[in-house]
């Protein structure tokens, strides 16, 4: 690759990370003023006032929103001009490095027997990095934190029970309770293989949550109707949004991944102009 | 309330549910440093102190991020903080029925929005460290807090917020 592309590329992706951990999406910031509006409980108004306070003080002063700046998940898209070559991993791997020490991230990455973290939030397989075909060089990051990761799930439904998957969505929210520090916004991937339906939930994190579909709506009321609230102290909104992503699946099976997000729906892209 | 260390007996008068604010010093303690506190003893005086479950992101003198950890994983780790006179722990996600009896009488438990680690951060002024040897995220902090904004989760009652809302999600979700 050359190398002022992949500078170019590394520079975009440290920029990205930047902007992630201390700015939320506007849309992700207007569904939890919404929430407050909507809201009685005082002490669910107090957790969402705590909320809306803390983004606004990172976002003026530069720091991370939360402690915990996640593992770095990069989705890249490449336009027809720019192959796609191993430098193009290594430089969003350098980005990742520099955003660590510069904004910085908490260094989060360790081998998974050993638990030895590399302190630069990379390691093997790590920064995950998903290319597809774009009209733009393009870097979109998503900073996950593990408290919500881990309250996550696939669940491998028979094609009979598709009846089942909102009840899917909502033990998974149940059991996680006050661990992944609602309001969530939870990823449904349905469809496609074990793995598939994995890939599908986190990036219908991606997406924009001010609009839902009717089966979103209904998946998000019923995950509500379970009043755990901000924090699981109690309250109207447990899930900001659902967002679903859809594949065609084998006849005998039936994916159904829930990716758990919580109420700090980092991610943020960035351009790289290509010469 | 507006609540300020060392706490005394004005905490068995609080309800699960009441905001409240805490100010003065509180120690910072995950998994780790409740270890070696059991081993080693105790390195500030507990007699009405404020345990905060915590990992911060320090930088030089200055508290840069320092939101709440899942208080659950020392769930366990507890006890003996309790019985040389904590009076109150902070976290987030509440902890079990053992903690519930064991601040009966004695303490309470405040709960501190998660992930709002630049609002804590914005209230927080360093004063020292215990055990720096278990690095930067484990390693006791002594912290002084200004009106930090926390709510009642357990209280020395019994009444625990957590549980009580948990099983009615449970009911809730069992129903058609």
């Amino acid at each position: 690759m050359d190398p002022s592309l992949s500078l170019r590329i590394a520079d975009a992706t440290a920029r990205a990370f930047a902007r992630a951990v201390t700015t939320l999406p506007p849309d992700v910031e207007a569904a939890l003023a919404k929430a407050l509006d909507a809201e009685t409980d005082p002490v669910a108004r107090g957790e969402l006032e705590n909320i809306l306070e803390n983004i606004e003080l990172a976002r003026r002063s530069g720091l991370p929103l939360c402690q915990d700046t996640g593992v770095p998940v990069v989705y890249v898209t490449l336009p027809p001009s720019v192959p796609l070559e191993q430098g193009l991993y290594a430089a969003v791997a350098d980005g990742v490095r520099r955003a660590t020490t510069a904004v910085p991230l908490r260094p989060n990455v360790v081998d998974p027997l050993t638990r030895h973290n590399s302190g630069d939030n990379t390691g093997e397989g790590m920064p995950a990095v998903h290319v597809r075909p774009g009209d733009r060089l393009s870097v979109t990051v998503l900073p996950k934190g593990a408290g919500a990761e881990n309250m996550s799930r696939v669940e491998m439904l028979l094609p009979s029970e598709v009846a089942r998957i909102p009840e899917v969505v909502v033990r998974c929210v149940l059991e996680a309770g006050a661990r992944p520090c609602p309001p969530v916004v939870l990823g449904v991937g349905i469809g496609g293989t074990f793995d598939l339906a994995a890939a599908l939930a986190k990036e219908a994190l991606l997406e924009p949550i001010d609009a839902m579909d009717p089966f979103e709506t209904s998946l998000c009321e019923a995950v509500n109707r379970l009043g755990l609230g901000p924090m699981g102290l109690g309250g109207a909104t447990t899930a900001l949004a659902v967002k679903v992503r859809r594949a065609a699946c084998h006849t005998a099976s039936l994916p159904v991944a829930v990716n758990v997000q919580c109420w700090a729906n980092r991610h943020a892209t960035e351009y790289v102009e290509v010469a | 309330m507006d609540l300020v260390t060392p706490l005394g007996d004005e905490v068995l008068d609080l309800v699960a549910g009441d905001r409240v604010t805490l100010s003065g010093v509180v120690y910072t303690a995950r998994d780790e440093a409740h270890l070696r506190m059991m081993q080693d003893g105790i390195p500030f005086d507990p007699v009405g102190a404020v345990v905060y479950h915590c990992g911060p992101v320090i930088a030089g003198d200055r508290v840069v991020a320092a939101g709440p950890t899942t208080s659950a994983r020392m769930n366990r780790l507890s006890g003996f903080l309790l019985d040389a006179g904590v009076r109150a722990l902070i976290g987030k996600g509440g902890m079990d029925a053992t903690v519930t009896e064991q601040l009966r009488g004695r303490g309470v438990y405040l709960a501190f929005t998660g992930g709002c680690a630049a609002l804590a951060a914005a209230r927080m002024r360093l004063e020292g460290v215990s055990f720096p040897e278990l690095g930067m995220a484990e390693a006791v902090w002594a912290i002084r807090l200004d009106r930090l904004p926390l709510v009642v989760g357990i209280d020395s009652h019994g009444r625990n917020l957590f549980t009580g809302v948990q099983a009615r999600a449970e009911e809730a979700a069992g129903r058609p």
